[in-house]
């Protein structure tokens, strides 16, 4: 005869780097069922939109999230871009691209690093943060920021990169490609991680399709759906095909996002290769008015900036639906069944962002 | 030369946008390494003694860090990372924000930035291990007077 | 809007049309609010591949709304949060939070 107990999970919780709470259901050690209450990252950002302007927003947008702050403040610009029919140079689309791709390597070694964490492999931790700081360096070099960048207008970038920058950039991917190459031998390789990471948290196809998945947790269940394709900033451009795994566990999904970090690099050198000459930025003129639905490939996935516009500098209505929020009943559904000890590493192959869940 | 002891750090993430949070564990990963001023990274606040926070205060989470704060041994010192974490930062407008940190707790050292640059949080932490060692030299005085010696 | 048609829909050829999309194979993209001058307008999109749909539904100051949760599993989180942010009631959730998803001190922020 098992017992049922409930368990309550966070929000401060060693593994969980952001607070989310769960209560889970126990049937001794096996999970049955989880209930997640959101809310302490709440801040209401979205109703902002009533106090700065249009333009001012951008910066709420970066915002949202400090890991996705590049594509957050770019989903917004373009959208209202579209809403005002601005069309941006051609040199600021493949910025948006180099700076998208920088951001999405900087985000899939974060989740490594702590994916590492939380099987309890510390020195794998510290050396997928150790590579990822030479992201940051570049977006230091490149922007003046860290995390935040701020390089984002509505009609183009505020910032450039020269010549000499991006042949010193590439240099640096190579050295980051290799280096990556060593800790993925590890992350794929290692037996010890493999006994965590293999058959653990599945997620069937159908069952990615039907509750909703997004991002490299939907392709690891085999769905071959990118937005990049959908053709913003720069992608049309790049030869890229979605990166998918037909497996749909834990293991699938660390391998999905190590040959996301490689594909990103191949597009940074594509877009650096064929960027065109020219002015980053357009004046804007007039007021937006109309609105607009943006699709956006962060990450973690799929996000969707909605944008509705009156025609004066204050918006009727932003809306943000992250990726994050979009794969937490799928996370619930890998979540049934598993062993207690193994719920923080199904919370992460997520990659969860609750800042942005929860805006 | 005198040694101070090696303070534990608690991390808590308020309603940060997440920037701040990936520049504490920045602080704590090979390149700044903060681990190097004695320091490491806890989760367990009763075992902490330096409590880091980032992110605005809101009605959700206004419990979570009190009853944090509360379960941490004295004496025990508070660093604030980040605008947000110091009066709320862009958000402050926002219906769901109260504040800073210093709305609930109070705060000993404030962090600016947006995001906080691990070299500012760094120089808090250092900052936070020498206040701690300030404290410690109080209690132990009073104690030495008679006193409860909570700080 | 790029790909996503924009199709209105009263309050009772929502649920058909929403069952229509799912029998055709289409997932569950996203439900947003917006409040409008003459009440609220929702918005749900479904998504097939890359091609986007959007059913849109007016609503009066106090109209009720039918969950679709049933057939979409995940609306359930999208129904909380319009119900915790906009006041706007949605019937027959498949779990419901009584206004407790965001817990928020300021009831209907958006109303």
């Amino acid at each position: 005869m098992s017992t049922r107990s409930i368990v309550p999970f966070g929000p401060q919780h060693p593994v969980l780097p952001e607070p989310i709470h769960l209560d889970l259901v126990l049937e001794d050690e096996k999970v049955v069922e989880a209930v997640p209450s959101i809310g302490f990252v709440h801040r209401g950002l979205e109703k902002l939109v009533e106090k700065k302007d249009f333009q001012e927003y951008v910066y709420v947008a970066e915002r949202i999230c400090g890991i996705c702050s590049f594509m957050h403040g770019m989903g917004y610009c373009e959208a209202v871009e579209h809403i005002m029919g601005i069309e941006i140079p051609p040199r600021a689309k493949y910025l948006r691209t180099i700076w998208c791709e920088m951001s999405r390597i900087h985000s899939h070694m974060l989740w490594l690093g702590l994916l590492a964490d939380a099987f309890g492999f510390e020195s794998l931790f510290m050396q997928s943060w150790r590579i990822r700081e030479k992201i940051l360096d570049m977006f230091e070099y490149s922007t003046g920021g860290r995390v935040i960048f701020s390089v984002n207008k509505i009609g183009g970038q505020r910032k450039d990169m020269d010549g000499d920058m991006l042949k010193q950039f590439m240099e640096v991917l190579s050295g980051i490609e290799a280096e990556t190459k060593v800790i993925a031998k590890t992350f794929l390789g290692d037996k010890a991680v493999n006994s965590r990471l293999r058959g653990v948290g599945f997620l069937t196809k159908q069952q990615a399709h039907d509750l909703g998945a997004v991002g490299p947790f939907m392709r690891a269940s085999g769905i071959a759906l990118d937005n990049r394709k959908l053709g913003y900033a720069a992608y049309p451009d790049i030869d890229f095909e979605p990166v998918t795994s037909e497996i749909g566990d834990c293991y699938a999904r660390c391998d999905v996002r190590i040959r996301e970090i490689f594909q990103s690099i191949d597009i940074i050198r594509q877009a650096a290769a064929k960027i065109p000459e020219g002015e980053v930025a357009v004046p804007v003129k007039g007021l937006p008015d109309g609105e607009y639905m943006m699709r956006v490939e962060q990450p973690r996935g799929e996000a969707i900036y909605y944008v509705k516009a009156n025609g004066t500098k204050f918006l009727d209505r932003v809306r943000v639906r992250t990726p994050t929020f979009a794969n937490l009943p799928g996370m619930l559904e890998t979540l049934k069944g598993c062993d207690f000890a193994d719920v923080p590493i199904l919370i992460l192959t997520i990659d969860p962002c609750i800042s942005c869940t929860e805006r | 030369m005198k040694v101070s002891n090696s303070p534990w750090l608690l991390h808590y993430d308020g309603s940060s946008c997440n920037g701040c949070d990936i520049e504490v564990l920045a602080c704590l990963t090979p390149v700044y390494d903060v681990e190097r001023f004695g320091v490491i990274n806890t989760g367990n606040p009763k075992h902490a003694d330096i409590f880091l926070i980032t992110g605005g205060i809101n009605t959700q989470n206004k419990a979570v860090v009190e009853q944090i704060y509360s379960q941490m041994p004295s004496p025990k010192v508070v660093v604030a990372v980040g605008i947000c974490a110091c009066n709320g930062g862009i958000f402050k407008e926002c219906y769901n924000i109260l504040g800073g940190v210093d709305t609930v707790i109070p705060v000993d050292i404030y962090v600016p930035g947006c995001a906080a640059r691990p070299q500012a949080i760094i120089d808090g932490v250092v900052k936070a291990v020498a206040l701690l060692d300030e404290k410690k030299k109080k209690r132990d005085q009073k104690k030495a007077q008679g006193g409860s010696g909570n700080a | 809007m790029r790909d996503g048609i924009i199709m209105e829909v009263g309050a009772g050829s929502l649920v058909p049309e929403v069952l229509m999309l799912k029998h055709e194979g289409y997932r569950l993209v996203q439900i947003c609010a917006t409040k409008t001058e003459k009440g609220y307008e929702l918005t749900y999109s479904f998504g097939q591949a890359y091609k986007l749909v959007n059913l849109r539904l007016k609503l009066a100051p106090g109209a009720e709304v039918v969950s679709i949760s049933d057939i979409y599993e995940p609306a359930f989180l999208y129904e909380n949060e319009i119900h915790d942010l906009f006041g706007i009631k949605v019937r027959m959730m498949a779990l419901d939070y009584e206004g407790n998803l965001y817990r928020i001190d300021q009831k209907n922020p958006f109303q």
